[in-house]
């Protein structure tokens, strides 16, 4: 299969701190791969290094076979960060039509993507409210939306489901099974632990390591603990 | 073209925002018309002057002067409490024969200036008058000599003493032309008579106006997308960062130029300000100008992590620039003070914008300013394009 993702013991710094230590990460087509850990334990930084936002100081990140930091491989990206990120005074149409420019795609293109992400996440009948009149679920499912336009071969979600209610969430993940089942590759980071247990694979990041990372099952049977949050909580209590 | 959406994006955003609307196209023309209010209310100085054992003429022809009340007081010390008092703002005293003291209160200025200039020039006059008084009782004294002379030599030649009375008149006849109004026809090469130093303020303050709020909200604007995260989102999508930053110029380069519209027009028709050059000229100074507003803008919200810093650049970038705009003469100050507004942009904007409105320059001229003015933009938009990389490293 082949790889979308593939961090080669990447390593980064911020001054004297160092925020990754000689990350291995890899994630296949088909796949969802949860990223749990707590907050500062190198999440973001890690994701914004796939996204070519920070070059790793060493190591070799690959996305979609490019060496990143690279501006065309963008295009073929999902992106959806951790804040909603949504412009609030123009309207869901008019957001969903301004990134759909931004990740290139034509003008004949544009409102066939756009009917059909809104159509995924259920927001065809708001699309022409101000999104300020948005409640917090709907901003969260815009935003999932403008991750989901031009068809992405690669999704990177950035705790896609904090903030809203058991029965979006439900729906979310739904869909990102079938994404997965069309063949994307999709990487999700979260603090619900019983979501991890939905995906693939789970790598536990802490301090910058990658502590640990195989499938949930395998994790769970390795440490001798009946849940993913089991898991983690013995991994982090090892660690130090 | 994604700079075109991108320019669409921010234009839409703005125009759905009411309060920023009518800040940018409000707020000016409200400041402007406050200040020709304030600055044509009352330009004049009304001074009075105690005078202490001054003579009555010289007291009476300051008391003539326009602006100027002149009271004699008896004592030194009565004087003196009316300037405590603040009925006066000077006291004169005579001294002896050709000295006087003077004493200003000195709270204003503008009076002190009237003042030392009346009394000196009063004194003058009453000196001048001396002199002549002087020269004319001498010249009485040698003209009875003469005829004291004529009449000693008895009435022999009649006709000097005919000659004698004709030098009189003519000297009257001087004298009464003196007394005459001078008349002094005034011309104006730029406004009339009304004309305050509010009015050579306007062309710096139209472009200050600009550069004012084109650096705020073209800033806030940024800082906006960076705090929310949509300058992120942005940048994880293949957009180039040259056209995120030529996106912004594009959309305010046209709004600049539906304000500078609005100021001109509005500074025309509401304060009857009077542009002798090309108004097209004004506004294509502004736009420039405003493009470096937003570059600088733009360039300085990277260092802002919130709205409230973004204010702090308020005193620090934003007034300095305002006293080096020619608004106080330039040439009047320090040769480093000079130096410091050489490197402001509201320098050179307001230099031009001077010259075309009361001038009459035409824009060919003023290569210069222009010159200069493209050159901050050119240098702010590579800063801000390379800054961008802050944010993605490619």
């Amino acid at each position: 299969m082949e790889k979308l993702l593939d961090l080669q013991a990447i390593s980064k710094n911020f001054g004297q701190q160092l925020v990754l230590d000689k990350i291995n990460f890899d994630l296949i087509a088909g796949q969802i791969i949860g990223l749990i850990g707590p907050s500062g334990a190198g999440k973001s930084t890690m994701i914004r290094t796939m996204l070519g936002m920070e070059k790793a100081d060493q190591g070799e990140a690959l996305v979609l076979g490019h060496h990143m930091p690279n501006r065309y491989v963008l295009g073929e990206i999902g992106y959806m960060a951790q804040s909603d990120a949504l412009y609030e005074t123009l309207t869901g149409f008019e957001n969903l039509q301004f990134f759909a420019r931004m990740k290139g795609l034509s003008r004949a293109e544009i409102p066939e993507a756009i009917k059909h992400v809104s159509q995924v996440v259920e927001l065809t009948e708001h699309l022409n409210k101000s999104v300020s009149g948005y409640s917090g679920g709907m901003k969260r499912r815009l935003s999932l939306a403008i991750a989901l336009l031009g068809n992405p071969r690669l999704l990177i979600l950035d705790e896609p489901t904090v903030g809203i209610d058991p029965a979006l969430r439900r729906k979310v993940w739904k869909e990102l099974h079938q994404l997965r089942a069309e063949g994307v590759g999709i990487l999700i980071t979260t603090h619900v632990m019983d979501e991890a247990e939905l995906t693939d694979k789970v790598g536990l990041l802490l301090d910058g390591k990658m502590i640990a990372f195989n499938s949930p099952i395998a994790l769970k049977s390795s440490y001798g603990v009946n849940t993913v949050e089991e898991v983690f909580l013995k991994a982090e209590g090892e660690l130090e | 073209m994604k700079i075109l959406a991108i320019s669409k994006k921010v234009f839409l955003e703005l125009l759905r925002d009411k309060r920023t609307l009518v800040l940018l196209f409000m707020a000016p023309v409200f400041i402007m018309w406050l200040m020709n209010a304030a600055f044509s209310a009352n330009t004049e100085t009304n001074v009075s002057i105690a005078a202490v054992d001054v003579s009555d003429s010289i007291v009476k022809s300051l008391d003539d002067v326009e602006h100027i009340k002149a009271k004699d007081y008896k004592t030194e010390s009565q004087a003196n409490q009316a300037l405590e008092d603040q009925t006066v703002d000077a006291v004169l005293i005579f001294k002896d024969e050709n000295n006087y003291q003077v004493t200003y209160a000195n709270t204003d200025p503008g009076k002190t200036n009237l003042t030392r200039q009346v009394i000196t020039s009063t004194l003058k006059q009453a000196q001048i008058q001396d002199l002549i008084e002087n020269l004319k009782k001498t010249q009485e004294a040698s003209a009875q000599a003469i005829k004291k002379a004529q009449s000693q030599a008895g009435n022999l030649q009649a006709g000097d003493s005919n000659e004698a009375n004709i030098d009189q008149t003519q000297t009257e006849e001087i004298d009464s032309s003196q007394a005459d109004d001078i008349h002094l026809s005034e011309q104006y090469i730029y406004g009339d008579e009304d004309t305050t130093f509010f009015t050579k303020m306007t062309p710096i303050l139209m472009g200050f106006f600009v550069f004012f709020f084109v650096f705020l909200i073209s800033g806030m604007a940024l800082l906006k997308e960076r705090t929310t995260g949509t300058l992120d989102r942005l940048l994880a999508t293949p957009v180039k960062r040259s056209d995120i930053v030529y996106g912004y110029m594009l959309a305010y380069s046209l709004i600049a130029a539906l304000q500078t519209v609005v100021i001109v027009l509005s500074t025309i028709w509401l304060l009857d300000l009077e542009v002798l050059g090309n108004i097209g000229d004004v506004i294509i100074v502004n736009i420039l100008f405003a493009l470096v507003a937003l570059a600088f803008g733009l360039l300085l919200s990277t260092l802002a992590k919130s709205e409230f810093q973004m204010m702090q650049f308020i005193p620090l970038i934003i007034t300095p620039q305002l006293f080096f705009s020619g608004i106080i003469p330039l040439d009047s100050m320090a040769g480093w003070v000079q130096s410091i507004g050489k490197v402001l942009p509201l320098y050179y904007a307001g230099h031009a914008l001077s010259k075309i409105v009361l001038n009459g320059t035409s824009i060919v001229h003023l290569g210069n300013d222009l010159l200069v003015l493209s050159l901050f933009l050119v240098i702010l938009t590579i800063l801000n394009i390379v800054g961008l990389k802050r944010y993605r490293k490619v």
